[in-house]
């Protein structure tokens, strides 16, 4: 590889001028001439038979260009889902709605207002039935999510190692076996890992236009997946997939909320082409509360058995995942994702058994880390339940049980999947010896000394990214629901156009990742050409080769990999060229300062200019060669990529009223190679704060009858730039083997592991009065009770 | 996010104000707009007629009158928290509501007359033992701020009339006010809030009035805890034991950020560390 | 009803319905779609706006409210070609990502430092407590707006963090 300094370097982003004057072009931004726009009427229960719409008057209203219900578009199926276990989601409620906010009717009306004010006249009846919400009682199977479901438990994910019946027994008599015995520690704690909100800051719209000329669509979506809907889309209408043509524009953040085909894009499209018109649908912030996917909702049990000295013997989790009314993208997959990472970066015998349990709720599937940052909660609050109860430091108890670097390449995780590289101990030796740390150490012993409740949290994480193998169609993870076969791969084209500027088109898109800047890196780093002459070209399925989208922190090591492929090709190429002009052996030639050279003899150069020339004059080449200075390639890894780190936060608790301030977090994360490191460095803090905002402040609150209490920002309460402190990061480098830029991924890691940190920390504050632990959200009030049970003795 | 169709006025007088009100079957006053505008966006409220007094000339200033000090309808947040007449639990009040862009518009009046259970100047214009003065068809009312909050988003004021003034009588001491927000620390709406406004004289407290948000069902004096520390010497065990005293005689209600038990407890800690400061305040 | 009002330093005019927002007049009538909106409750702050040179949530205030004023928008602070400091800023100090709050930061941020000229950074962070951020946890927003309250003051903005990274290998 390369290692010039564009690559790995600090570039300031292609894509902000447009975004800081205002001129970026998002999904509700666009405007299409004559559009119609949206409104949906919602159910207000969580269970219900529908035994009347009347939508006389709202078809009668002004401005209304039609009604439509699940009889308009029952054929058109329910939307596809990866895993098709449960229920899949009908376009419209059929007879009875599942969850507060189900979609019953649309409204399609001249402008948005008329809509909205035509939605307030269908009527709906509805006769009520019992709904289901609590995940324990869903389990139990008293009350059926969907009448024709055998169970509320959908699926059952069990793994030590995964897929390995006999592996799995033996694990489960191994730590049987510890627990049995007399000089070994056994913790275990029932622990929430609550429901929370993607709530990316762009609702999402979707525009759908229909031409019947060309009898295609045009459709402008908020989406991560471009080319997935696209697939989706087509598959809906029976039409080929180049019939859909599908652009996602600005992203205005996904965070896997956006990571879904979702009814209302399908249901746009249909009314176009019923209507002639494009048609627009944006949420509401309501909307997205209730009807875009939510994400985790676990409730689990761990349970860790261990030596007095800190030698962990084995660890089960069992856990309830809820998985809401019905299933989307990636629904009941998600905790596998979970069990992916079960084990962390450890080498203990590890059985897990996840229940995927269906719910009169909104969906859930994949948000930020995605079963990842559920599975490394469990594991890293457990581990430190232990290290507390055997009086060790906690991260001299995680140290002893990683698996040691020595071990690589060919490490086989306990819960059975290979991993690509990893330095555990020089990571967390990396936090743990710092000043930062050491600081930290001081400023909770004087706080204490005070009489103050301070903390100090440490936790490690491993996470699994970068999907990924092809293989892992194999394992039924392949795209074919969307009418797409193609499985994990990347791609990308390079193209160096005649007056040598360079046009890159990409399979996938960013949301705020920073694609425009990281690839012109790859490329320039490629060519030598400067990256203000690169344009990175993406979202756009009528121009981009096949990718499957940005998610997973997948785009770099995959995608990435895949135009570094391609840039190399041109490279080859451009070498070809640039030999037969300069009379020179191809292997002599060299690349720089703007073009290609003999090596040895810089004078004899040409430019990228003359060399794309003479490209695109076919006449010119020497024999044999094609006309044209581009190539695409396609890249499928080895093996998804495995990033780790280690976080720790000094927080203080108000004794009296319950209320936490983290007062400094510290993170050293190992991505791999860094491409570009302002970018990652931007990636972690932004992870950190939606983990730090799942430990302190973020739910969504159902009430018993399924009513989502928090649907607005009033009270489903994100961190604002009060509550956070400034983040202090530093890299430990173990670059990935299984991608040719050595990158592993970073968008989710801040996420995966921050969230038990936070919790680790408190609850080292209120240790000296006897607390074991909080649930988050680590809300005053939570955390008040916490210490009143654990003073009253409780 | 589309509030139903209405009639919008934007009179030029508080007397043509008040005739627009009397005129529709269901109008709402809009200052600021800060509450107003989210309800109706919301579609929870859908008045026929939205009167803007934003355009009344003379309700913008705060006024020190000698004996008390007059806080005028259009007086913003902002204002109200930056200035230096204003009794300091009104103006800790003003600077902890909403974020800044809401101080910018929003005013004192209006959030007083909006009458949120959790807000935070109803609570000091309760405990400074403010006078509301409303205009109506048939002229001028005062109403006591004790009279005012009737019950959640329920004030005193009659559907025609307009809050055109808060009066604060001046008369010394020291006051405070003190929150723990939703999102912890001071941020956002009150989990619970007190408002603290005390007199000393000779080393003794000879008047004070308490006031509690986020408790119960509206802003509510706290007045057992009021009763307990008057003739106290406000030593650090007399605060202790009018505060434990705080909700005494007052609804406490669950909701999403307390349960009973603990908005209980925390209107004590809140009613200590307002009486604390005003008490501070007042002896300096 | 007819409104009028300078907008970026022009005069508009137009016929609107009482309900419409300040935001959708921005966004619709005029065209100017940097102005975002992220929530109904007057929470996230993307659609912040200068009304009369305060910062104002667009999204909650009558278009007819605005009749008569002077707005700023994110489209209308680059004057001549040259970037506002806070959008220097916000582009020098990696305050983005996708972009989507940006522009009612950047407006908070201009609003913060017509008061505040050298705030420190907790009062940079309450300044800005009324804009929702999904994806920089605030750190470089910080960052951003402590570059270009230096730039404002004639000052050398602060080295960016990356220069000082500390990388293990």
């Amino acid at each position: 590889m390369s290692t010039t300094s564009v690559l790995g370097g600090v570039v300031r982003r292609k894509e902000d001028p447009a975004l800081i004057r205002g001129t970026g072009l998002y999904t509700d931004d666009v405007k299409k001439a004559a559009t119609v726009h949206v409104a949906f009427v919602r159910s207000p229960l969580a269970h219900a038979r529908i035994t009347r719409i009347d939508t006389e008057a709202a078809r009668n209203a002004p401005g209304v260009l039609a009604v439509y219900t699940i009889d308009d578009v029952r054929h058109l199926g329910p939307l596809p889902a990866q895993v098709p276990v449960g229920k899949l989601r009908p376009l419209l409620a059929d007879g009875v709605v599942n969850h507060v906010g189900e979609a019953v009717a649309m409204v399609v009306a001249e402008t948005r207002a008329q809509a909205v004010d035509a939605a307030d006249l269908v009527e709906v009846d509805y006769d009520p039935l019992p709904a289901v919400v609590d995940l324990k009682q869903a389990a139990s199977d008293q009350i059926k999510v969907h009448e024709d479901l055998e169970s509320n438990v959908i699926l059952t994910w069990e793994a030590g190692p995964w897929g390995n019946e006999e592996g799995i027994a033996e694990t489960k008599a191994k730590i049987a076996e510890a627990k049995g015995r007399g000089d070994t520690v056994t913790v275990s704690l029932e622990m929430r890992n609550q429901r929370l909100l993607p709530t990316a800051i762009e609702p999402r719209s979707v525009v759908a236009e229909w031409n019947p000329g060309y009898e295609r669509f045009d459709v402008v979506s908020a989406t991560q997946i471009p080319h997935a809907l696209a697939g989706a889309i087509a598959k809906t209408f029976g039409l080929a997939s180049n019939a859909v043509h599908v652009l996602a524009p600005e992203v205005g953040g996904g965070f896997g909320c956006k990571l879904n085909i979702y009814a209302d894009e399908i249901l746009v499209c249909f009314a176009a082409r019923e209507l002639g018109r494009p048609v627009k649908y944006t949420e509401t912030r309501r909307e997205s509360a209730n009807n875009t996917i939510q994400g985790r909702g676990w409730i689990g049990t761990a349970t860790l058995v261990g030596t007095q000295d800190g030698e962990i013997l084995g660890y089960e989790l069992e856990a309830l995942c809820d998985m809401g009314a019905y299933s989307q993208n990636f629904t009941a997959a998600i905790p596998f994702l979970g069990v992916f990472v079960g084990s962390g970066q450890y080498r203990f015998p590890t059985y897990m058994k996840l229940d995927c349990v269906a719910t009169h709720t909104q969906t859930t599937d994949a948000y930020r880390g995605a079963g990842r940052p559920e599975a490394i909660y469990y594991l890293e609050r457990i581990i430190d339940a232990y290290a507390r109860k055997i009086g060790k430091d906690p991260a001299e108890v995680r140290m002893k049980n990683f698996i040691p670097a020595e071990d690589f390449p060919g490490v086989v995780s306990p819960v059975g999947f290979a991993m690509d590289t990893g330095d555990y101990a020089k990571n967390l030796r990396a936090l743990i010896e710092s000043d930062a740390y050491r600081q930290l150490v001081a400023e909770r012993d004087r706080l204490r000394s005070e009489g103050r409740l301070a903390g100090v949290g440490i936790a490690t994480y491993v996470e699994v990214c970068g999907f990924g193998p092809s293989g892992l169609a194999d394992l039924g993870f392949s795209w074919s629901a969307y009418g797409l076969p193609s499985s994990f791969n990347g791609s990308g084209l390079v193209r160096v156009n005649p007056d040598s500027s360079v046009t890159v088109i990409i399979g996938t898109g960013p949301s705020g990742q920073g694609h425009q800047t990281t690839w012109a890196q790859i490329v320039s780093d490629q060519l030598g050409i400067p990256i203000d002459r690169i344009r990175v070209i993406h979202g756009d399925t009528a121009e981009s080769p096949m990718g499957i989208g940005t998610f997973g922190s997948r785009s770099a090591a995959v995608d990435g990999s895949a135009t570094y492929l391609a840039a190399q090709k041109v490279r080859a190429k451009a070498a070809r060229l640039a030999a037969h002009l300069l009379e020179a052996a191809e292997e002599d030639i060299e690349f720089g300062d703007g073009g290609a050279y003999v090596a040895g003899s810089p004078d004899k150069r040409v430019t990228w200019e003359e060399i794309a020339t003479v490209a695109y004059q076919p006449h010119r080449l020497p024999e044999g060669v094609e006309g044209g200075l581009e190539a695409h390639a396609i890249f499928s890894p080895a093996n998804a990529t495995w990033p780790f780190g280690s976080h720790a936060c000094l927080v203080e608790v108000d004794e009296e009223t319950g209320d936490v301030r983290i007062l400094r977090y510290l993170t050293v994360d190992d991505c791999g190679n860094v491409i570009n490191p302002m970018i990652v460095a931007g990636q972690i803090h932004g992870g950190i704060a939606q983990g730090v905002g799942q430990a302190m402040f973020e739910e969504a609150v159902y009430d018993a009858e399924g009513n989502l209490l928090t649907p607005s920002l009033l009270d489903y309460i994100l961190p604002t730039a009060v509550d956070l402190p400034s983040f202090e990061l530093k890299r430990t480098v173990t670059p990935s083997d299984v991608n040719p830029l050595g990158v592993k991924g970073i968008g989710e890691a801040g996420t995966i592991g921050s969230a038990q940190t936070v919790v680790n920390a408190v609850v080292d504050a209120l240790s000296p009065l006897g607390v074991e632990h909080v649930d988050m959200p680590l809300r005053p009030k939570r955390v008040w009770q916490a210490i009143q049970d654990a003073k009253g003795g409780n | 996010m589309y509030p139903r169709s209405f009639d919008y006025i934007a009179p030029a007088s508080l007397e043509d104000a008040v005739r627009e009100l009397g005129n529709a079957e269901f109008a709402k006053v809009m200052a600021g707009g800060m509450s107003l505008i989210p309800l109706m966006k919301l579609r929870l409220l859908s008045p026929d007629l939205v009167v803007d007094i934003g355009r009344i000339g003379g309700l913008g200033e705060i006024e020190d009158t000698g004996d008390h000090l007059s806080i005028g309808a259009l007086v913003r947040h902002r204002d109200t928290a930056s200035s230096d007449v204003v009794p300091t639990a009104l103006r800790q009040a003003a600077s902890w509501t909403g974020d800044v862009q809401v101080r910018n518009r929003g005013t004192t009046c209006g959030a007083v007359a909006h009458a949120d259970v959790a807000a935070d100047q109803p609570a000091a214009v309760l405990a400074l033992g403010a006078t509301m003065v409303a205009r109506g068809p048939s002229g001028i009312r005062e109403i006591p701020s004790d009279e005012f909050f009737v019950d959640a988003l329920t004030s005193a004021l009659a559907p025609d009339e307009i809050l055109t003034e808060i009066r604060i009588p001046k008369r010394g001491g020291g006051s405070a006010y003190d929150k723990l927000g939703r999102r912890g620390g001071h941020t956002d709406y009150a989990v619970a809030g007190a408002a603290a406004w005390v007199t000393v004289s000779d080393g003794a407290v000879t008047d004070a009035r308490v006031a509690l948000t986020g408790v119960g069902t509206k802003p509510e004096l706290a007045r057992a805890a009021m009763e307990a520390i008057v003739g106290t010497d406000g030593s650090e065990g007399a605060v202790r034991a009018a505060s434990e005293r705080a909700t005494e005689g007052i609804t406490v209600i669950e909701d999403l950020y307390g349960s009973v038990e603990y908005k209980t407890h925390l209107a004590k800690v809140m009613v200590r560390r307002a009486l604390t400061q005003a008490l501070t305040e007042a002896r300096s | 009803m007819q409104v009028s009002m300078t907008v970026n330093r022009r005069a508009v005019t137009a016929d609107v319905e009482p309900r419409m927002l300040l935001v959708h007049f921005l966004r619709e009538e005029l065209g100017l779609t940097g102005t975002h909106i992220g929530c109904e409750t007057s929470y996230c702050g993307a659609c912040t706006v200068l009304v009369d040179g305060r910062t104002t949530k667009s999204c909650t205030m009558l278009a007819v409210q605005a009749d008569g004023a002077e707005i700023l928008t994110v489209e209308g602070l680059a004057q001549d070609g040259q970037l506002h400091p806070v959008q220097e800023g916000f582009w020098e100090r990696h305050g983005l990502q996708c972009g989507y709050c940006t522009p009612g930061m950047i407006m908070s941020a201009v609003g913060l430092l017509q008061e505040n000229a050298n705030p420190t950074e907790d009062e940079i962070r309450h300044g800005i407590e009324g804009n929702l951020c999904r994806c920089t946890g605030y750190h470089n927003i910080v960052r951003a707006i402590e570059y270009a309250a230096a730039k404002m003051r004639g000052e050398e903005p602060p080295p960016p963090e990356w220069e000082h990274e500390e990388v293990i290998a």
